[in-house]
């Protein structure tokens, strides 16, 4: 299954390595990632794939969130497919 | 790959706009629950709907998790309760509601629709029994919601059923006084009432319908809003283009979270509901979509267009978007859920008299108004007869839910809380129709030729 993470919030040091090393201790592989800077909010999408990980969907969920709240910038991970109904036919 | 655009534009519609999924309702048929004894009857009936749906909410939550979309309600419809009950020779069906009550406490769903009959025609005496058990079923339990169907363009209206129906909302306010006339915001008196609705008050598990099956309501007024504010002043061609394509984005989800949940509870997909439907959220209402095309207030003078307009555009653009399309499908008008309906009553710009034009043009009717609690049973049922008649005369759904609150006067505001909001009083006219509703007998079935 693959997911999209999407950080959002003001662009500060680490935010991608402190995302990337919480992937990694679960095992997610990071397949694509992009960065810009939207009306001065960093925003970050990676997709990434999770059919390896070595915890459940929920638990990653929290983990994600609870480092957007260290780092000060709102966190979120979606299964891929909610952005290809909406955007692909 | 998705485009970061994309994905904050989906973000941005589920976050500000407030896109979310109104109700995966799943629909149980209980015509195999039927008894001449009524304990074992409610005992069959409990333990179907217990064993089918005892994972709906888990399975929706874990959707929601999961595809970070909001899904607000998990939803229960059953066979209307008057086939079921029929067979029994209790005297009301009272206990059936509580057993229905009972069974959605269980599963933790937050309303449980079919206590319900289908009258258009005629009544048996099941169908007087369920009738005359409203008031008291929707006293006496919390999570019940009632419908009645009292007309349909093929056999035009019953209008006895009307005549008793206005007593029935009259009394079921009466016994829920203390909480505003709660009771009539959970029932729905319809003409060609659908088989597949998965909104309440007025949904049921129709006739037709298969053993079990999922239906899906979407929503997304507040998407439909932003998306025309980036094209203020453009013409109705863009207007309609703008709404079609957020139409179909807000039903692709529909149909995902549809397809998902019946994998995952391994129940039969029924239909996407593609409609537009308020919640008192500020930003959340269907009177500011029509506003943004241009109105001052909803209720002035080319609303009706405006919503005939928007109706129809959401329904071109859903149609495509998903794969089984049915429900009520077009834009809801529920005044104490809609906070720019709230207001535009309050400032004077909105009456019963252009609700009852809009309800012409879109999705189901006169929802969700609260009038004066001197209101007589008879103006009541005048009323379900005027929606009835826009109904089977333009081969669409209508449907009456009005509250007249006790003790309230024009102009007052009552709270229904959560969902149903609050909305002032509305003022109904003051000549009598009590003769004309006292004929009784039936309406016959319009002519469906020779249309001007």
């Amino acid at each position: 299954m693959r997911a999209v993470i999407t950080v959002i919030g003001k662009d500060k040091v680490g935010i991608i390595a402190g995302i990337s090393s919480i992937l990694a201790d679960c095992g997610v592989n990071i397949l694509d990632i992009s960065q810009t800077i939207m009306q001065d909010i960093f925003t970050m999408v990676m997709l990434v794939d999770i059919s390896k990980s070595c915890v459940n969907f929920h638990l990653l969920s929290g983990k994600l969130d609870e480092k957007g709240v260290e780092l000060g910038v709102s966190v979120r991970i979606q299964h891929e497919d909610i952005f290809n109904s909406m955007h692909r036919i | 790959m998705i485009t970061p655009f994309e994905v904050i534009e989906t973000i941005k519609m589920i976050q500000e706009e407030n896109l979310d999924i109104r109700t995966i309702t799943m629909g149980i048929s209980l015509r195999d629950c039927s008894h001449l004894d009524g304990n074992i009857s409610r005992k069959k009936i409990y333990e179907k709907i217990v064993r089918n749906a005892e994972n709906l909410v888990k399975v929706g939550e874990d959707i929601e998790k999961e595809y970070g979309i909001p899904i607000k309600n998990k939803r229960i419809s059953v066979t209307p309760i008057s086939l079921v009950a029929e067979s029994c020779d209790e005297e009301n069906y009272i206990k059936y509601a509580e057993t229905l009550d009972k069974a959605a406490h269980a599963i933790g769903v937050n309303f449980i629709g079919g206590f319900s009959a289908l009258v258009h025609k005629g009544f048996t005496k099941g169908d007087h029994k369920l009738i005359n058990s409203i008031p008291e079923a929707l006293k006496n339990t919390k999570l019940v919601c009632s419908s009645v169907n009292v007309a349909s363009t093929k056999s035009g209206i019953n209008m006895d059923a009307v005549e008793e129906m206005g007593r029935i909302i009259k009394k079921t306010a009466e016994l829920t006084a203390d909480a505003g006339g709660l009771g009539c915001a959970k029932l729905v008196v319809f003409a060609n009432a659908v088989e597949d609705n998965p909104f309440m008050a007025g949904a049921f598990h129709g006739i037709g319908e298969p053993e079990c099956v999922i239906n899906v309501g979407v929503s997304g007024p507040g998407a439909v809003k932003c998306a025309l504010e980036k094209v203020k002043g453009c013409d109705f061609g863009i207007v309609a283009d703008t709404i079609k394509k957020t139409a179909f984005k807000i039903t692709r989800m529909g149909q995902l979270v549809a397809i998902e949940a019946s994998k995952r509870l391994c129940v039969q997909f029924g239909i996407v509901d593609l409609s537009l439907a308020p919640t008192p959220a500020v930003g959340d209402s269907v009177a500011y979509i029509l506003e943004e095309m241009g109105l001052e207030k909803c209720g002035a003078h080319g609303t009706t267009a405006a919503l005939a307009l928007l109706n129809d555009a959401v329904k071109k653009g859903g149609v495509m978007a998903s794969s089984y399309v049915g429900g009520l499908s077009g834009a809801f008008i529920p005044v104490s859920e809609d906070a720019g309906m709230i207001d535009a009553v309050i400032k004077g710009a909105l009456t019963i008299e252009k609700l009852e034009a809009m309800t012409c043009v879109c999705s189901v009717g006169l929802d969700m108004i609260a009038v004066p609690g001197d209101t007589s049973a008879e103006t009541i049922s005048a009323i379900i007869a005027d929606e009835s008649a826009i109904g089977i005369v333009n081969n669409k759904t209508t449907a009456v839910r009005i509250i007249p609150v006790p003790g309230k006067h024009v102009g007052d505001i009552v709270q229904f809380g959560g969902l149903l909001g609050s909305g002032p009083v509305m003022a109904v006219n003051k000549f009598s129709s009590a003769d004309f509703i006292r004929r009784g007998g039936r309406i016959p079935a319009p002519i469906q030729s020779l249309r001007n």
